[in-house]
């Protein structure tokens, strides 16, 4: 499918029911070092993150910024040593640890990002179907056909090992158990890195068909061609914190309608914008914020960026965590 | 002034106890200062030419040789690969530092170029993100009798701006050292922007 045709997304709507509201979530763990001396590392702080139906949000971000959290945080799979706090909802309600167990793997999928993720020594039907009681397996496997029709898969490799599938079958096999439990909201973990044009394609469409379906998507990527392919809107996160929503369209041309000075550089780096060098690198486990995040290696710092960290605020319907953009906007 | 050149001549591969070959009569070189992108679908046979390359893999049929008047003894390989994922490269009972020190002896000037903090080097390996790790996997491969590096997918997991970052400090070193990369990678977009020379798998390899 051409890449307008996946740009061209009809059924969304200007605002979406929400399915997924989370507000103002930090994620901090604690370790011990030397002797038992505890350390808290905040990971993730004031992250804000609306999801709708039949949405697509892609959550665009280094390794190390934070971004697997999020998705670890809404299913409810967050390490033992870790302390979440804020508030997410879910259709409006609480979504504590207690309705994320229930939620998931039922109204909530996840689709890993690697093969690693299924058992090697369980055939695949068997992984898809997953622990059922005996009278709905029938009913499963019905379901099952359909879905590989769906996904272009022989029927026959529910009887396979993860093994002796090739990498682009792994790939729908991951969609597929996704898709059985017949979800509402989506969490797809970086689906397409390593990937040529052609499955690329291939898995942006599954999910956009999943978001024309009605279903809530959140693409969780690295790679940010891949985000302003298919998605309606783009989060970026920069160590820990949300630094900018944009839409998608933005992400065009120059780059002049980005507004933080980071998501300028992600999209000039690219090698068709330019393969911009921007030194530096992402600060991790922020203790103190006694300037803005970005302050070390923004350009057009001024006075008030180096004393305190910058809030989101809200640009004509977008976002921006920066004092610059703030003031030539003059809010 | 010598010339090295690293020379791949009719590698034919398959696994064992399968009839399929992935690999067939390829012949591929890399001289020394050439920077050549390998460019081909996923697969394809790519990581495996990679591995006979770097002396990872056993069984394969056809040579790999090194032209170099120079060739002392060394203990070290002078083809050393760097993989896509550097968290599966290092070892998680050790600390940074004992992994770069098993290599060698890397300079402060090096470690400054590429922006590692002196605290990162008493860290463990999950202590890092992606593009910290896959800088230290680097300078690890920088070894000084390092003539050629194969360099596969190694920043298809980073972000752009690290992606810049990496390359530009790779090439420049590789330059000064007259170091021979292979740039294998998926992103044509990449590969033209680093590459002098770009070749096409399915070009070289008769399966």
């Amino acid at each position: 499918m051409s890449e307008d045709k996946i740009n061209n997304r009809e059924n969304v709507t200007k605002s979406p029911k929400t399915l997924l509201n989370v507000s103002n979530i930090s994620i901090s763990f604690f370790q011990y070092s030397k002797g038992l001396k505890k350390i808290v590392l905040h990971v993730v702080k004031e992250l804000y993150l609306d999801v709708g139906e039949g949405e697509i949000v892609a959550v665009l971000g280094s390794s190390g910024s934070g971004k697997s959290l999020l998705a670890h945080a809404i299913l409810g799979i967050l390490p033992g040593n870790s302390l979440l706090e804020g508030e997410m909802k879910y259709n409006g309600k609480i979504l504590d640890q207690k309705l994320k167990e229930e939620l998931r793997g039922d109204e909530i999928a996840l689709i890993p990002q690697s093969v690693d993720f299924l058992d090697p020594l369980m055939k695949i039907g068997d992984q898809i179907i997953g622990d059922v009681t005996d009278d709905k397996k029938e009913g499963k496997k019905r379901e099952m056909t359909k879905i590989f029709k769906n996904y272009n898969l022989r029927e026959d490799i529910a009887d396979l090992y993860p093994f002796q599938l090739s990498g682009g079958m792994t790939r729908r096999v991951l969609f597929s158990t996704s898709m059985i439990i017949n979800p509402k909201l989506v969490v797809a973990d970086e689906p397409t890195p390593g990937l040529d044009e052609k499955p690329i394609e291939e898995t942006l469409n599954y999910l956009k068909t999943m978001a024309n379906e009605g279903r809530g998507i959140i693409l969780i990527t690295h790679d940010i061609q891949t985000a302003v392919k298919v998605a309606d809107k783009v989060v970026i996160f920069y160590s820990g914190y949300v630094i900018e929503v944009n839409r998608t369209e933005n992400f065009s041309g120059n780059g002049n309608k980005l507004l933080h000075p980071y998501t300028r550089a992600l999209y000039k780096a690219l090698p068709q914008n330019g393969f911009k060098l921007f030194e530096g690198s992402q600060p991790m486990n922020m203790d103190k914020e006694d300037k803005c995040i970005y302050y070390d290696r923004c350009r057009q710092s001024i006075e008030k960026c180096s004393h305190s960290n910058p809030d989101l605020v809200e640009i004509d319907g977008m976002k921006v965590r920066c004092y610059v953009v703030e003031k030539s906007y003059e809010i | 002034m010598f010339m090295a050149e690293l020379k791949a001549n009719n590698i034919s591969f398959k696994y064992n106890g399968t009839n399929e070959w992935i690999l067939k009569d390829l012949s591929i070189s890399l001289k020394d200062s050439q920077v050549k992108g390998l460019i081909g679908e996923s697969g394809g046979g790519k990581s495996t030419l990679c591995k006979i390359l770097a002396g990872y893999e056993d069984y394969f049929e056809g040579e790999v040789k090194i032209d170099d008047l120079n060739t002392n003894s060394s203990k070290i390989n002078p083809v050393q690969l760097i993989f896509q994922h550097p968290e599966k490269t290092m070892n998680p009972k050790w600390k940074m530092k004992r992994s770069l020190d098993e290599s060698w002896e890397v300079s402060d000037d090096i470690l400054e170029k590429f922006g590692i903090k002196e605290n990162w080097l008493n860290r463990w390996s999950n202590e890092l993100s992606g593009g910290e790790l896959q800088k230290f996997s680097i300078i690890r491969a920088l070894n000084p009798k390092t003539k050629f590096l194969i360099a596969d997918e190694i920043t298809t997991m980073l972000d752009a701006v690290t992606q810049v970052q990496i390359w530009k400090l790779l090439l420049s070193i590789a330059k000064k050292r007259k170091i021979g990369i292979l740039v294998v990678s998926h992103d044509k977009e990449l590969v033209h922007e680093v590459c002098d020379e770009i070749a096409h798998l399915n070009d070289i390899n008769h399966v």
